[in-house]
Order: C-alpha cells, then structure tokens, then sequence
C-alpha cells in the first residue's frame, strides 16, 4: 500500500507507535492482555455478558451506575497506584550517579499519568458513585431526575478512562505534568500524541461529569420526599448538592481551556503560543478557575461522608447541623476565589497575591469550624470503632496537618519558598490522602453492606486501614522534610546523596500502601466468601440514623415501596424512635425508567471519535461523530422510556423482606 | 411485628405516603436544562474573557476595524433577532395547539437561523480569503472561537429545530413534544442573548477601539 | 522523663544534623525573613490544631463504647457558645494570620527593591547594586552581568551583602527561577520579564535549579550559586573574562537549542543588546521584536498590510510544526524592521528547513537500553542524548 493510502486509513498511527522499545511496557502489556483474555474467557464461560448487559451495562438504577462507578475508580486505583510505585521506586534508586531505572521519556509520563488518573479516574469516580448510589435513597427519591444520562454519564467517564489507559500501550501518555500548562504542551514542544490523549480523555470524561453534576442538583432540587426541607437534608446530601453546584459552575471552563488547548495545537491558533500575541498564562490561570474548585469537588462528599459516620457511630446527633450547611456553602462559594494561591510565583504584584492568599485562609475558618462539629459530635456519644469511624478518626488527625501546610502554602512568601516543592507535594496528597481517599474508604465500608447485603469483613478492613495510615505517613512526612531541603517535584535524578534515605523511607511507605490496596482487595472476597456470615438482614447494620438504611440491604429496584416523610434531619432515627411500623400491604405499581444501551453506545463512539482525533484518523473521528449525532437523534424518537413494576412483584419483594425480618428476629 | 395501619387514622405521625402520585414525566426537565444552559453560558463566559485578554494582540496585523463590516453583522444580528421573535409565535401557537402553524413558525425560525448561519460563513470565508485567518493572530483566534462556537451553537439549534419538526409532524404536540420545543426555545433565546454580548463587545467595542 | 524525652529526639537530632534544611537555615535576607514568615504560622496554626489533635484522640478514647461511665447525651446537637467558639477561634488566628500576609507579601515582594541587606542594615544606597539577567534555556541557565560585559552558563556568583537585582526571561517553556539559600522562587516565562531582588549575607556555594518542570531535560537543570566576598567576586569577574569566549547572538541561537546535564560555560564578551533580543523573541535576524509588535498593536495594528507578514513573527510555532489545519508562515521580502532598516537581511532568514514535527522539546527520541546492571550498581551515569 503507499504511504498515503496509509496514511489515510492510519493517520499517524504506525507500528513503530507502539512501545515495543520499552520492556516495563511490553511486560505490562503482557500481563494486562494475559488478566483480560482470563476475564473475558471467564465472562464467556460463565456467560455472563447477557446479564451483564442487561443488569449493568444499560441499567439506568443510580445504585447499579454508582457501584459501576466505585468499580472504575478501584480499578484505575491500582493503574495509578502502580505509576506511585514506580515513581518512588526511581526516585529512590536515582542517586550518586544512577539513572535509576527510568529514562526521562517514560517517568515523565508517568507522573503525568499519576496525577490525571488519580484525580479524574480515582478520586472523582470514587466521589461521584458514593454521591449516585447514596443521594437518592437519603433523600427518599426512586431514582435520579435524569436516569438515561446518569448511565450515559458513567459510560462517558469509562471512554475517557479508556483513552487515558489505551495510551499506554498505544502511543504515549503527555509528559507535562498533570496540567499540561503551555508552551510545554503546545504543538511546538509537544508534538506527539501525549498531550492529545490527554485532552480527549479528560474531554471525554468531563462531559460525563458535568452532565452527572446536572442530574445530581436537579435530583437533590426536586425529588426530595415529603417534608425534607432544605434544612432537614443529610448532611452528605448537602454536600452532594454543593460539589454539583461546584462541578456544573467549574467544569465548563475546563471544557473551554481544553478546548482551547486543542485548537492551539490542531487549527495553530494562538491562545497560548509564545508568539502572535498569544497568553500562556491565560491558561494557567483558567485551568486552576477549574482547578481549585475541583479540589473542593472531591473533599466536600467527604466531608459530607465523615459527618454520617460521625454521627452514626457515635450514637448521637450531628453537632451543629446548621453551622455544618453554613460551612460546606461557605466553602462552595470562597473555592471560586482563590485559584491564584497556585501560581503566587508568576509575578502578579503583592496586592493580588495577599488578596488570594487571604482568601484562601478564609476558607480554613468553615474548615475549622467543621472539624470541631465533628469533635464535639463524638463529646458525650458511645463511640463504635467500626471501621468507616476508624476511617474518620485518621481524617481528623491527619487532615488537620494537611490543613495547616494548605494554610501555611497560602501565606504568599512562604510559598516563594515551598512552592513546587516536595513540601506541596505532601501537603497535597495529605489532603487528598487523608481527605477524600479516607473518606471515600469510610463511605465503601459504611454503606456496602447497604449496597450488597452483608458487611464487610472488619479483620482485613483493619489490616488495610494500618497498613493505608502507617504508609501514608512514612511516605508523606519525609517528603515535607525534603521540602524544607529546598527539593522540588518531578526530578527523575538526584545527585545529593544525604537526600536518599528520606526517598527510601517514602518508598517503604508507599509499599506499606500497597499492601493496604492488597488487604482490602483481600477484605472484598474474604467478604464475598464469608457473606452469609457477614449477612445483614435488618437493612441498617450500624443502627443508623439517614433514610437509606430504613429499606432493606441491598434495597429493591424502586428503593421506597412507599414514598418515605420526613419530619427531622435524622429521619431513620426519628421513625425507629417514634415507633414506625414498615407498611405490609396497600402496595401499588410503581412506575420506574428503563434500561437502555444508547448511553453506552454513544459513549462509546465519542470515544472513538476521541482516538481518531488523537491519531489524526479523520475518516474514523467523522463517521463516529455522525453516527454519534444519529444515535443521539434516534434516541429522542424513543417517546417510551418507562414502565410500570406490577404491584404483585413489589408484594413478593416486600414480602420477602418481612419473611428475612421475621427471621431475624 | 405487628400488622401496620393506616396512619393517619391512629394519629401517629405520618411515616410514608400510602397514596402517592409519582412525578409527571418531564418533572425535573425545565430546571436540568435552565442549568444546563448557565453552564453552556460559562462555557460563553471564558471565550468572552478569552476574548477580553486577547482582543488587542494583533500580532502587527488587522485590528476590527480593518476587518468587520458593521452593515453585514448589523443585518445578521436582525436575522437572529427575527427568529427569536418567530419562535416566539411558534410558542404562541403551540399554546393554542395549532400545529400547522406552529410547524409554519417553526420553518421561519429555522430559515431565519440558516439566513444567520449562511451570513457569519460568508463574512468567515470572506476574512479566511483576505489572510486574516485564526492563525494570523490571537486576537484573530479568540475572535473566530468566541463567534464560531455560537455559530456551532446555532447550526446545532437547527439541527434540534428539525428533529423537533419531525417528531411534532410525526406524533403531533403531545406533552413531551410540547417541553421539547420549551427547552429549544430556551435555548435559541439563550443564544440571542449571547449574540447580543457578541455584537455589542466583539463587533461595536471593536471597532470603536 | 525528661531523658526519656531527650532519648526520644535523639533520632530526630540525628536526622536533622546529616542533612541541609536550606529552606529553614538560608543564608539570603529574604529567604530568612521568608523562613521566618513560615515559622510564625506555623506557630501560629499549631495553637488551633494541636488542641484540636489532641481533643480528637481523648473524645476517642474517653466516649468509647466501653466506656460506660462516660456521659451519654445522644439528642445534644447544639450549643450557641460553643458554636461561637468555634467560628472565632480560627477567625482570630486567620485574623493574625491575615494581617502577616498582607505585611509579609508587600515587604517580601519579589519586585520590590531591598530595603536593608540584613536585619539592621539598611541597604548603602551609594553603591549600585548588582544587576544579572537571567535566562531559562533548554535545558540550562544564562546569566548575564551586563555591568561587567560577561555571561556565564550554569555559574552564578555575587558578592556578600551587595543587592542582586535579577531580570529574568526565558526561551522557550516556562521554568521556575530559584535558588533556596538566597530568596524566593520567581517564573521565568518566554516573551516576559519577572523579577527578583535579593542579597547574599553569607559566603558559601549553594544550590539553584528550575522548580517548574520543563521537559525531559530538568533534572539537570541545575547551577551552583557562589556568594564571595568583594575580593573574590572581582577574581571570578575576572576568571569569567579571561575565559575568552564570546556571546552573540549567533552563539546564543547555537546555545539555546536544547541539551542536557550541561557543565558550567563562561563567556569574556556578550552583546550588549542580547537580553532584551532574547526577552522580546528576536535574536534570530529578521524576527520582529515583542516590543514592537506591541508597539504596534497598541496603536491599532499593522491593517491589512500586515496580514501576510508573518514569518517574522514567527517564534517556537514557525512552520506550524505538526499542526495539521493552517497555513505556512509567509513573509514579506522587503520590509523593514529596526534590526533590519533595509529591509536587507530578511532575504537572508534562515527559516527552518525541516518542517517535521520535533520530538520532544527539539530531541530526538531516546533510544533507551535498559542500563547495564555493573553501570547502575557502579553509579556510572550513561552518556545524555545531546
């Protein structure tokens, strides 16, 4: 064939694009191929893919989507997990002359890899799957407003997971760092497919996200049951509410930065180049417009995730639920003003800067003030150490140091000193760490048993909660040491040797870490195996105070037999108090949404499309776009969307329940 | 576990609602789609303020006021105001469930909006053949993406306008038909309205400058 | 129990005396009074957040389940003085906090010319202070000392107690200018000029690097920076001219193409007009100058004429390299710039040839074999690329 023939079909695809050249790749390639064709066999075998499709793939149950959601995140965990690995393990061994086992093409794309995976395909699938799965039971709702985008949104944000994982077996993965700041990603220093796979996989994905973010508002708007006013809302629901307002207000600008990237480095315009009158400082300061908010994105469920369980195992109402909404609005609103605190060092003039840096510790005051409901919800409660409270414990301990660095790197001289340090980096990751990634694992062990029906196993979960804080903290604190060293971030090769015992400590932390996603992979089949053991019948294992532990584990597919009404914010524990006896019969039809594969579809073609665009396949990217608009288009001519369950199905349902209950008793 | 009752007659308080009426389909649609369209606003918003950063650099180039002719976009402007009036009667009619004539409105609108289409490609094509490409210079790239991305906008708005004709011919102006046009008409006025921002800081404050 | 407790820090000790906490024991003015503004909220924050640790781990302990002795109160929820508490005990501290800011930030401005040289000295406002320019390249640093007529490659020096003023610019992707012993880091950004006054109060040789990653050569980007005594400085001052050596702007586009780890160069004469070529993008002949450009721009654009002239505008995105919509760059054969009145020498521009895309920021694609096993355990470090 001649090379222009090629050249159409394959762009700028080729055979040498892929990294046969690198043995840590082909040796993963290996192992991902040999794991997947076991899974897919096994799949095959077991001929699951009919029910996985039916009961999964297109199911439009928030709480199937919000399972799917925390399956991705633990899965991209280990991805990302593994470029920490290999970051700590380089910059441990790269001393005194060692090149470590890096080279510089491939370490910066995996501290690239690191931060994007982490932040948009751990942290933010992990947050959102909690807030899908858990928003509509605690507000008494069937579903969310919008089922068929909640599926097509989850299935957007697998595309975009998608591209970012086919880059590293195709092509390469940006080697800019996690924000990809021009000129370094510009077409004229970063020609090669890096920096788009990036753009399209975060465009991808962030189409999804904010389209979630919209459904999630208007399901915390409008279907909240009788008599949950505002004010009586969990406050996890709150804090959904606030981190959706926080996505649909944010993630349009990171769209549009994109966007604007793109056209830069596909069309040459000129928002970003040195030359031509173009600003690359522009897309530092809107990238972080997006990026501030996010931060606040991932920690306000969290947040929202710590008061459930702090009030829940302390056997006591939340102190301060009023002060507790106060802040978490407060927090929204002050996270649009502060995003210059990243870049004090770009010469914006000290009046700009003390403003942000001012701001930013305006923030810590909500902060503040949430950390000590929290205290003075355990004062005068009958504390259980479940695991989701051990979970919050090491929150509170470890989240306040995070804070005071967070505090500490508003102050704009001292961030002269610390910014792009290591300092940042532990300063970061103890928040994110010991924010939203504890938080996240407080949430997975509260509600599973919600979610499946039987706990979790609590000898593995404490296992990996040790070996997750011990390691956090040996990996985290040397770096903050290093950082007062005047050691920066990103560096693949060191040549002080005093500086290696300390990245030799981080890196027994981070194997410590390791062995904490083991124990807890471990503690999901210990769990699966021993089920009947761990069984919950009741619905509400922890004797629990919010709406979604007063159906039963896992809840049926309408959630409610019966709409629930509210008359206090602990509205479980006020019915359970009040003598509330679960209704047995009068049950109606109820009408609910159903399932379809157009989310997963469209999904899939955008990202298509997305992988045309990134090889220059342009045959490819336009017959996905138009099928995209096709399929799109169709779907609208589908005017039934719903159906009724039958009133003698929801009655065996609830029948059986009573039966369990019966049982139980 | 005793046998329940019917609440309200005990005087218990009120746990569960045995009588319910589920939310009529399309509940939530008008606020997802007002949020919607604040968030596609924001999306607005930073090219306007690329825009802002970038609208003099002209990179020793043309400046507005060597490029935009004020009468042409004066009269694409009418175009897009006209339509917004059309879809306006389109909504009227609707109201009164006249579908004949509101699909006739409906057509207006959408030859009003290819007129706006047709118009901002020729005055594109026009400033393409002179050299003043986006590439040119980064006043030139924020002016062709802040006015091109509601050009896209709008080709999308026909787009919608079409399929909406169709379905409307096709099962008649029931309900979810009816809120379809609503959430379009929101949107086409929408785009108005950034229209206005467009004429009035890209092409007026321009050429003033 | 005091032993105990200095038994307990002896690790502590020892970890702190192997190592260099340069942050913390600078030898600049500015980076100590920086270090001091770090200290103090420190300080200042561990007020609120040592209580606060503290009451976490005994609310813990003491409300255990257990603990059945403890006070249960599970409908207490709410307590107006307490909330007061609350809110102002971290309001009063951000209240402290604020105020250092807003007197830290102004007094510490990197743009601001130095007051005093240490504490109790104010600057000698009859001696000039020292002017370097400075220039993040691929990747390694210029510095040039327009006073003396000579530029260093990866060397910087100063004299104790002498105000350094450092105008810094960059070549191609933005970096971040910072050495930690002697002030604040500031970015070095194409195109634009940031800028930095410091002073070194202490002799010695300290580290300084690029603390924003900047491609695959940044681990390397590092420099030593000296502070010498006035006797010294003169000595390198005149090392640095014997070094022979010149600095045009020929050799300048020769150095600015991107290498790697590279060693220390010193240069005896410089154009004197260099930095402000580099900082406004036109050392190659035939480039128009930021400046104009601006100039220009301001008043209202070059029109029509202007369109196609492009290829002097052209910096790091000439030929549109691996772009795949947009034209060629054109150029106008006769116009004339300030560096060119005849318009002559853009007849002689040497537009780039190879217009396939560049790997990298100007490299080629590593060929990497994994490391021999006897060089790694050796500690021998493999030839770079470049």
């Amino acid at each position: 064939m001649s090379p222009d023939l090629l050249k159409l079909i394959f762009g700028r695809l080729s055979i040498d694009s892929l990294p046969l050249h690198e043995p840590i790749l082909v040796g993963t390639f290996v192992m991902v191929a040999l794991g997947g064709a076991a899974l897919l066999g096994g799949l095959t075998y077991f001929r699951l893919w009919g029910y996985l499709w039916r009961e999964w793939f297109t199911s439009v149950d928030h709480k199937r989507i919000g399972i799917m959601y925390m399956i991705l995140g633990i899965v991209m965990l280990l991805r990302g997990f593994a470029d920490a690995l290999m970051m700590r393990a380089q910059q441990a061994l790269a001393f005194g002359g060692s090149e470590g086992f890096l080279p510089s093409h491939h370490y910066d794309q995996v501290f690239t890899a690191h931060g994007v995976i982490m932040i948009f395909f751990v942290a933010m699938p992990l947050v959102t799957g909690l807030m899908n799965f858990v928003v509509p039971l605690q507000i008494g709702a069937r579903d969310v407003s919008f089922p068929f985008l909640n599926n097509f949104s989850f299935w957007m944000t697998v595309g975009g997971a998608v591209l970012v994982m086919a880059s590293l077996f195709i092509g390469e993965f940006a080697r800019t760092g996690w924000l990809a700041y021009p000129p370094l990603s510009n077409i004229g220093y970063s020609p090669d497919v890096g920096v788009d796979y990036y753009i399209w996989g975060l465009q991808v994905a962030g189409v999804g996200t904010t389209l979630s973010g919209i459904n999630l508002i208007c399901t915390i708007v409008k279907l909240r049951c009788p008599g949950m006013t505002m004010m009586k809302m969990p406050v996890f629901t709150w804090t959904a509410l606030c981190t959706n307002i926080l996505i649909v207000a944010s993630f349009p600008v990171l769209t549009v930065v994109l966007a604007l990237l793109t056209l830069d480095r596909y069309v040459g315009t000129n928002f970003f180049t040195n030359d031509f009158g173009g600003s690359p400082m522009m897309y530092v300061n809107l990238i972080w417009i997006w990026g501030h908010p996010e931060v606040y994105i991932l920690v306000l469920p969290a947040f929202g995730i710590f008061s459930e369980v702090t009030s829940t195992f302390s056997g006591k109402r939340l102190f301060g639920y009023t002060s507790m909404v106060y802040a978490t609005v407060v927090i929204t609103i002050l996270s649009y003003l502060v995003w210059l605190h990243h870049f004090f060092t770009m010469g914006s003039g000290a009046s700009v800067n003390s403003f942000f840096g001012i701001t930013t510790m305006i923030i810590s005051i909500p902060t503040g003030a949430k950390m000590f409901n929290w205290l003075f919800t355990m004062y005068r409660g009958r504390i259980r150490f479940e695991l989701p409270m051990l979970w919050t414990i090491a929150f509170m301990l470890t989240f306040v140091l995070g804070g005071m660095t967070g505090v500490l790197l508003a102050v704009p001289p001292a961030d002269f000193v610390l910014h792009n340090s290591l300092f940042l980096i532990a300063h970061f990751h103890n928040v994110i760490i010991g924010g939203v990634v504890f938080g996240a694992f407080a949430g997975i062990n509260y509600w599973f048993p919600k979610a499946f029906g039987f706990k979790l196993d609590p000898f593995w979960g404490k296992l990996s909660f040790w070996f997750w804080v011990t390691g956090f903290y040996l990996a985290f604190m040397p770096l903050y040491v290093l950082g007062l060293m005047g050691v920066t971030r990103r560096l693949r090769v060191f040549d002080d040797p005093s500086l290696q015992i300390w990245f030799v400590i981080a890196a027994i932390g981070a194997g410590l870490v390791f062995l904490g996603i083991l124990s807890m992979l471990m503690q999901f089949a210990v769990s699966f195996l021993k089920r009947e053991q761990l069984k919950d019948v009741t619905g509400d294992p922890w004797d629990a105070r919010t709406l979604e532990w007063a159906t039963s584990s896992p809840p049926p597919d309408y959630n409610f037999a019966f709409t629930p009404v509210v008359h206090d914010n602990d509205a479980w524990w006020d019915m359970k108090k009040r003598g509330y006896h679960r209704p047995l019969t009068g049950f109606k039809p109820i009408h609910m949404p159903s399932s379809t594969g157009t989310g997963v579809i469209l999904a899939g073609l955008a990202t298509a499309m997305g992988f045309g665009l990134i090889w220059y396949i342009w045959w490819l990217a336009a017959v996905s776009f138009i099928a995209m608009l096709a399929v799109g288009i169709g779907h609208t001519f589908n005017y039934h969307r719903d159906f009724d369950i039958p009133a003698d199905d929801v009655i065996r349902a609830e029948d059986a329940r009573t039966k369990l209950l019966a049982g139980a008793k | 576990m005793t046998v329940a009752v019917n609440p309200s007659q005990t005087g218990e308080p009120v746990f569960y609602l045995a009588d319910e009426h589920p939310h009529p389909e399309g509940y939530s649609t008008s606020l997802g789609f007002w949020i919607y369209l604040m968030s596609d606003c924001l999306i607005f918003a930073m090219l306007f303020a690329a825009f802002g950063v970038l609208g003099a650099n002209y990179a020793a180039g043309p400046a507005p006021k060597d490029l935009f002719e004020l009468p042409l976009v004066a009269v694409n402007t009418s175009m897009l105001l006209l339509s917004s009036i059309t879809y306006g009667f389109a909504m009227l009619t609707m109201q009164q469930n006249k579908t004949a004539q509101t699909q006739m409105w409906l057509a207006i609108t959408g030859l009003f909006g290819l007129a706006f289409i047709g118009i901002e490609l020729s005055e594109f094509t026009h400033m393409i053949y002179e050299g003043a490409t986006p590439q040119r210079s980064a006043f030139l790239s924020a002016f062709f993406t802040l006015v091109g991305t509601h050009g896209l906008h709008v080709s999308c708005g026909l787009i919608w306008l079409v399929t909406l004709m169709v379905q409307v011919w096709k099962f008649g102006l029931i309900e979810a038909n009816r809120r379809r046009l609503m959430c379009l008409s929101m949107f086409w006025h929408f785009l108005d309205v950034v229209w206005i921002g467009v004429f009035t800081f890209v092409y007026l404050l321009g050429v003033l400058r | 129990m005091s032993r105990l407790k200095i038994l307990a820090l002896l690790p502590l000790a020892v970890a702190l005396s192997g190592c260099n906490y340069v942050v913390l024991a600078p030898a600049g003015d500015i980076a100590a009074q920086q270090r001091d503004l770090v200290i103090i909220s420190t300080v200042l924050m561990l007020l609120i957040v040592v209580p606060v640790m503290a009451l976490t781990v005994l609310f813990a302990w003491r409300y255990r389940q257990s603990n059945i002795s403890a006070r249960y109160e599970p409908e207490w929820d709410h307590s107006t003085s307490l909330e007061l508490v609350i809110w102002s005990a971290p309001l009063l501290i951000i209240i402290c906090l604020g105020a250092l800011t807003w007197m830290g930030t102004h007094l510490l401005d990197p743009y601001r010319t130095l007051g005093r040289i240490k504490a109790e000295h104010a600057v000698d406002q009859s001696k000039a202070p020292l002017e370097v320019d400075v220039v993040a390249l691929d990747w390694k640093w210029l510095f040039i000392y327009p006073d003396y007529g000579i530029a260093t490659v990866n060397d910087l020096a100063a004299p104790v107690d002498r105000p350094i003023n450092f105008r810094i610019t960059a070549s191609s992707v933005m970096n971040s200018f910072y050495i930690p012993a002697l002030a604040g880091q500031i970015y070095a950004m194409p195109g634009m000029e940031t800028k930095l006054h410091a002073v070194v109060n202490h002799t010695g040789t300290y580290r300084g690097f690029s603390a924003n990653y900047s491609g695959a050569g940044f681990s390397g980007m590092h420099f030593n920076f000296q502070g010498l005594d006035d006797k010294g400085f003169d000595a390198w001052i005149a090392s640095a001219k014997s070094a022979g050596g010149s600095l045009g702007r020929a050799e300048y586009l020769q150095l600015e193409k991107p290498s790697q780890n590279e060693p220390v160069h010193r240069y005896g004469t410089i154009d004197s007009d260099l930095y402000r070529l580099i900082l406004n993008m036109c050392v190659e002949t035939g480039k128009m100058c930021q400046s104009e450009m601006m100039a220009i721009d301001a008043k209202g654009g070059n029109g029509h004429e202007g369109l196609n002239n492009t290829l002097p505008l052209a910096y790091d995105k000439y030929a549109r390299r691996g772009t795949v919509f947009g034209p060629e760059p054109t150029f106008v054969a006769g116009t004339c710039t300030p560096d060119a009145p005849q318009g002559k020498t853009t007849a002689s521009i040497t537009a780039p040839v190879d217009t396939a895309p560049l790997l990298g920021a100007g490299l080629k694609r590593p060929t990497f074999a994994p490391l021999k096993s006897s060089s790694f355990f050796l500690g021998l470090r493999p030839k770079s690329d470049s």
